[in-house]
Order: C-alpha cells, then sequence, then structure tokens
C-alpha cells in the first residue's frame, strides 16, 4: 500500500511540476568514427547491388537499342546472323525448367534428411551428420562439374534410357533421338545435389524450433512418430521448408560451372527433358563471354541483368518468408 | 474394469523396463528380409523384363520394390499406422544416407583420378614451356595466382563485412532490417553476374586490363556475404551483459566493440573469415571475365592476366590429350584438399569457440 501512495505521488509531483528532461547521446570523437564507418559498412551492401543493377543496365542498353523488347519474346540467339538475333526466351526456359526439376528432387531428400537430423539419427550421430551436409554445401562447383560429367553421367545415361523406354507414357519422359548425355535431366540432378545442403539447414533450423510442448502433447495423446511428425513438425516448418527451397531455387537458378560443364546448349523449347541439349543463361555467360564482340558482349549483360533479377527477386521472397517463420510469426504456442 | 486387471496382470509379471523407442529383433530381421527379397525381385524383373540400363537403375528399382514389400508386409504384421511410421522412419534413414553417397564418391573420384599428377613439379613449374602433349610442368602459376586472388579479396572482403556485421549488431542503425536483407539477397548472387559486373565497371568503364586484381574484387563480392552472416551470428552470441558492463565501466562504444565485444567474439570471427575463403577458392565463373587465365606465371596481381587453380582445371579438363586431363584432375585434387584443410580449421576454431562459451 505504502509503496503504491508513493508512486502515485512521485508521478503527480513528475506531471505537475517537472518535464522530462530529454536525453541526448553525445558521442565522443573515435564513436562517431566508428559508427559512421559501421554505418557505411553497413550501407555498401545496398550500395554494390544497386550497381551491379545499374551497371548491367546500362552496359545492355545497345542489345535493347537493336533489337528492342524482341530480347525477351524471340526464342533464337544467334550473334553470327545478319542481323544477329539475340532472344533468351528459350535459354529462360530452360534456367527455369532445369531449376525446377533440380528442386523437386531436392526438397523431399532434404526436408527427410532435415527430420532425420532433428528427430530420427541416433544423438551421436546428429554432430557429424551435420558436418558432413556443411561439407557438402562446400565442395566446389567446378568439383561437383568435374564429378557430375565423368563420374555421374555415365550412371544417370541408364537411367534416363530406361526411363525413356518404359515410361515414356509420362509426356517428359519422351524422347525424340535417343541421346542422353548433358540433358536438363543429368543437369539438374547435378544441381539438386548442390542445394540439398542449403534446403537441408534451413529447414532443420526451423524444425529445431517446434515447441517440445506440443511434440509431446501429440506422443502424449497417443499418436506415432510419424503421425507427431505430420501433425506438428511439418506444419511448424512449413514457412521454412517454402523459403528454403525458394533459397535452393535462386543458387539452382545462378549456378553456372558446373551446368556448363555438363550440359550440351541448345535453343529448342521442348519438354523431353532426357534428351540432349538444354540451357541456362548462366552457363550461356560463362560458354559465349570468349567469343563476344560488342553487341553480343551487351546481349550477354543484358542475359546477366536478367538472371540477377530473377535471382535477386527469388531470395527476397525467400528471404523474406524465413525470417517469418524464424521469428515464430503466426505461431499460438 | 475386467480391462483394468488385464492389464496389471500383463504387467505385473515382468518388471523389466522396456526400452523406448528402440528396435527389436523382429523389426530388424523384417527390414533385412525385405531388403533381400526386394534386390531378389528387382533382379529378376530387372534382368528379364528390361535388360542392360545399368547398376544405377537397378538400385534405384531395387529400392523401390524394397519399400513397397517392406510396408505391405509391416501393414499385415503390425497394423497399417505401424507401416506409415516404419516408412517415415526408412525414409528418413534413406535420406541421409544418399546424401553421403555424393560425398564420399566425389572425394573418393577426385583423389583416384588426381593423385597420379602429384608430384613436385606441379608445385613448382608452370606450363609455358609445356606442350600439350608433354608430361611435366605443373600449376605453378595457377597456385601463385589464386593465393594472390584470395588474400586481396580477404582484405577487401573481410573488413568490409566485419564492419556490416558490428552495423546490424552493434551499432544497430536505422536501417538494420533492410540490410540484412539485402545479405540475405546478395549471398544468392549467382557468381557469373559478380563476374559480369566487375567486367563492366573495373574493365570496360575504368579502362584496365585483365588482372588478378579484378579476380579480387569479383570473389570479394562473393566472401562478402557469407563473412557477413557468419560474423553477425557470432558477435549476436556474445552475452549483452559484456556490453553493459564495458559501457557501464565508462569505455566507448568503439572501445566497448573492439576491445570487448570482438575479443570475445574472435574464434567465431576467424570461423567466418576462413568460410568466406572456402567459398571463394573454388569459384570459377567470375575469373573467367576478370583474371582470364595464362600458362605463364604472373606474380603482379595487379597487371595482366593471371592463372588460377579453379581456371586451370576448367581450362585444362576440356583439352583432348590425356596429360592435359590429368593435370586437372590434380589441380582438382589440390582444390578439394584446400576446401578441405579450410573447413576442418574452421571447424575446429568453431568448436573451440562454443565450448569457450559455455
Amino acid at each position: 500500500m505504502q509503496a503504491d501512495e508513493d508512486k502515485s505521488l512521485d508521478r503527480k509531483d513528475a506531471s505537475s511540476q517537472d518535464q522530462p528532461r530529454t536525453l541526448e547521446r553525445s558521442l565522443s570523437t573515435d564513436d562517431r568514427v566508428y559508427e559512421a564507418a559501421a554505418v557505411a559498412g553497413g550501407l555498401s551492401t545496398l550500395v554494390i547491388l544497386a550497381f551491379i543493377g545499374l551497371f548491367l543496365f546500362v552496359r545492355s542498353s545497345l542489345v535493347f537499342s537493336q533489337v528492342g523488347l524482341g530480347f525477351f519474346t524471340s526464342t533464337s540467339w544467334r550473334p553470327d546472323a545478319s542481323p544477329p538475333e539475340f532472344g533468351i526466351v528459350s535459354i529462360l526456359y530452360w534456367t527455369v525448367i532445369i531449376a525446377i526439376i533440380a528442386l523437386a528432387i531436392a526438397l523431399p531428400v532434404s526436408v527427410l534428411t532435415a527430420l532425420f537430423l532433428v528427430e530420427y539419427s541416433p544423438r551421436r550421430l546428429r554432430g557429424p551428420l551435420r558436418t558432413l551436409v556443411d561439407l557438402l554445401a562446400a565442395i566446389p562447383s567446378l568439383i561437383y562439374g568435374l564429378w557430375g560429367l565423368f563420374f555421374l553421367q555415365p550412371h544417370l545415361v541408364g537411367v534416363a534410357r530406361w526411363l525413356s523406354d518404359y515410361a515414356s507414357f509420362i509426356p517428359i519422359f519422351r524422347v525424340k533421338e535417343p541421346t542422353f548425355t548433358g540433358s536438363a535431366f543429368i543437369v539438374s540432378v547435378v544441381l539438386a545435389l548442390m542445394i540439398l545442403p542449403i534446403i537441408t539447414s534451413i529447414v532443420r533450423e526451423v524444425l529445431e524450433q517446434t515447441p517440445p510442448g506440443e511434440k509431446e502433447a501429440a506422443l502424449a495423446l497417443g499418436s506415432t512418430r510419424s503421425g507427431m511428425v505430420k501433425s506438428v513438425m511439418l506444419p511448424f516448418a512449413r514457412g521454412g521448408i517454402i523459403g528454403g527451397s525458394m533459397l535452393g531455387l535462386g543458387r539452382a537458378l545462378g549456378e553456372t560451372i558446373a551446368v556448363a560443364i555438363i550440359l550440351s546448349p541448345s535453343l529448342i523449347i521442348s519438354p523431353r527433358i532426357l534428351e540432349t541439349g538444354t540451357n541456362s543463361i548462366a552457363s550461356l555467360i560463362a560458354l559465349k563471354f570468349g567469343e563476344a564482340d560488342e553487341l553480343s558482349l551487351s546481349a550477354l549483360m543484358a542475359a546477366g541483368l536478367t538472371l540477377f533479377v530473377l535471382t535477386l527477386t527469388v531470395n527476397f521472397i525467400a528471404s523474406f518468408v524465413v525470417a517469418r517463420s524464424r521469428s515464430g510469426a503466426g505461431v499460438d504456442a | 474394469m475386467r480391462n483394468f486387471s488385464q492389464v496389471q496382470d500383463a504387467t505385473l509379471p515382468a518388471d523389466i523396463p522396456r526400452s523406448l523407442r528402440s528396435w527389436r529383433v523382429d523389426d530388424f530381421s523384417l527390414l533385412i528380409g525385405t531388403a533381400v527379397a526386394g534386390i531378389s525381385t528387382t533382379w529378376v524383373i530387372y534382368t528379364a523384363l528390361t535388360p542392360a540400363t545399368g547398376k544405377t537403375g537397378f538400385f534405384l528399382i531395387a529400392y523401390l520394390t524394397f519399400l513397397i514389400l517392406y510396408v505391405m508386409i509391416c501393414a499385415l504384421e503390425l497394423g497399417r499406422q505401424t507401416a506409415f511410421d516404419n516408412l517415415w522412419t526408412v525414409l528418413t534413414w534413406s535420406a541421409a544416407l544418399l546424401l553421403l553417397a555424393p560425398l564420399t564418391t566425389i572425394l573418393l573420384y577426385v583423389i583416384v583420378k588426381g593423385f597420379a599428377g602429384l608430384n613436385g613439379d606441379f608445385f613448382t613449374k608452370d606450363l609455358s614451356a609445356t606442350g600439350t602433349l608433354d608430361s611435366g610442368g605443373g600449376a605453378a602459376a595457377a597456385i601463385v595466382g589464386t593465393l594472390q586472388q584470395v588474400f586481396i579479396a580477404v582484405c577487401i572482403s573481410v573488413p568490409l563485412g566485419l564492419l556490416t556485421a558490428v552495423y546490424l549488431n552493434e551499432v544497430k542503425g536505422r536501417f538494420r532490417r533492410p540490410v540484412r536483407m539485402f545479405v540475405d539477397a546478395m549471398s544468392g548472387i549467382p557468381s557469373i553476374v559478380a563476374g559480369l559486373f566487375i567486367y563492366a565497371v573495373w574493365i570496360i568503364a575504368l579502362g584496365n586490363v585483365f588482372s588478378g586484381l579484378a579476380a579480387a574484387l569479383a570473389l570479394s563480392i562473393l566472401m562478402l556475404p557469407t563473412v557477413t552472416r557468419t560474423a553477425e551470428e557470432v558477435l549476436r552470441l556474445v552475452p549483452d551483459g559484456m556490453r553493459e558492463g564495458s559501457l557501464a565501466l565508462g569505455a566507448t562504444r568503439w572501445q566497448t566493440t573492439y576491445r570487448v565485444v570482438m575479443p570475445t567474439a574472435a574464434s567465431g570471427l576467424i570461423t567466418a573469415i576462413v568460410l568466406g575463403v572456402a567459398r571463394a577458392v573454388g569459384e570459377t565463373a567470375p575469373l573467367i571475365m576478370t583474371s582470364f587465365g595464362s600458362t605463364a606465371m604472373n606474380a603482379n596481381p595487379l597487371n595482366g592476366a593471371q592463372d588460377s587453380l579453379p581456371l586451370f582445371v576448367y581450362r585444362l579438363i576440356a583439352n583432348p590429350f590425356a596429360a592435359q586431363q590429368q593435370r586437372a584432375w590434380t589441380g582438382a585434387l589440390v582444390l578439394v584438399m584446400v576446401v578441405l584443410v579450410l573447413f576442418t580449421i574452421a571447424r575446429i576454431i568453431g568448436a573451440k569457440a562454443s565450448g569457450n562459451r559455455r
């Protein structure tokens, strides 16, 4: 009681007599320099990103003045033709297709692996396995490309032939020519391996934050472990799974060297993913850069700009979704 | 009532606690049995009906057959719920095992292919005097180039990355959220776009020539988000009490960051740098348009085309001659080893860091 009265007295006094003092930060010179430097450092990221977009745009103006918006509607990329033709549609098509197939392969495996790391694995295996997943992410793209071309491709060609022989009732498995090397399918499998660790670690992070109370409640109500996973953990991690797969998609869209090593370039839009011939913007730039004159260099810059905008958009959405699910928004418990 | 007494009767005599969640002999024998059945069924189907499609296909089909058989038998013997539960367990285990397969085969394949070319010459000679058919010569020029480029990239990206991490976590400025989002987005920038950007700015707009420095600039763009994110996470682990204690004792903010927060997080920050280096060492795509590559030694990163290990491998693997391909594989082996060593260093330092904190 006494304390309450004191408090109310204080408050009355404060409101009648005293004005709240405005707080001021007085920083020393050191601190001013320090804060200014940190702000500059923080903003440098924004500046670099803005410059990348700006410079690619400026450099690609030449090709836009030549072919106009035909760049986004034409499927032919022929620098040698007269007049030269630059159209990104077929390349963009294949870029998106191989990224989506890669995601379709990687997503189930990484969700299951993340579940294994969080829920199913023996406790002793967790640390080492997590390290191995991180190591998979640290292996350079170039090495994936070499391994994919020389080791994996001969194995996958057999699978592709089998699919085209016996599963061709599904339209995407049909082939016109029975050649299987350098196909969208093979590129996608290698890409899938490369994006696996990224998706796995994000999904694992989110799964680890499932409230233990809810998991225990499900088990206490008689749920099996798989029932608990399905009704508690997976719904909880939905944001992380969506965000993680979009981050993976962003990586797959922009992956360069591994794709450039394996694929056989093709400009034909077709649904036949098992057949030789596919493409990607990043590998187009890597492969055509050496032989580019001024105009086709500008076209490559425009292609780079397209890729930049595409990956940036995908990544933004992804980091937004992941950030939301990390902070636990939309969770009642 | 009757149920209750039954339960008691059933549980009283055997008072040994059942081990929870463990698998019994039955479960294992069921698993192994169906695995064998799956493989044999596949062998029959595969060899008789759809011959000559290679080992990988065989394993895929065998796995699918095994899954179907396993679920069917579980459903018959143990009920549908258990069957479903076991299916999930088996699926998660197989996903984890599947992940190990590429890792082991990549390492083994690169070691087997590259080991033959590993000798002293590889580290001490360049290819300027070596014909495509000759043996001998080595990757000295490439190794020197990689070392210089990565070193310069570290010198650019580490201060910038640390400053950004400090901005995000110590200064807590007004643009914290957009900066964090942009750092995230930047980590997804395709490496080839970073290369194109440096080419557009450094080589076209500013009129410089191909050089190791240009490559280092592109690499630092790629390292920056890795360093920033890891460093930020480490700084977040420093307890606020230490900052408050330091400020309460009269230290300025700069002193707090430099003398208290940074030393506390030092090992974690080194991990951040090492992980950034590991990312930069293996990057190939941006180097095509910045340092270009060359067969001769060029120890001056400021001027002229310079070779580097990834470019060395990328260029020579496309060569039809065995000697050149051998060099490429050896280069790949060295590259993988460097990444492995860096990764291990980062792990050891990182483990020490988390050990200290507890």
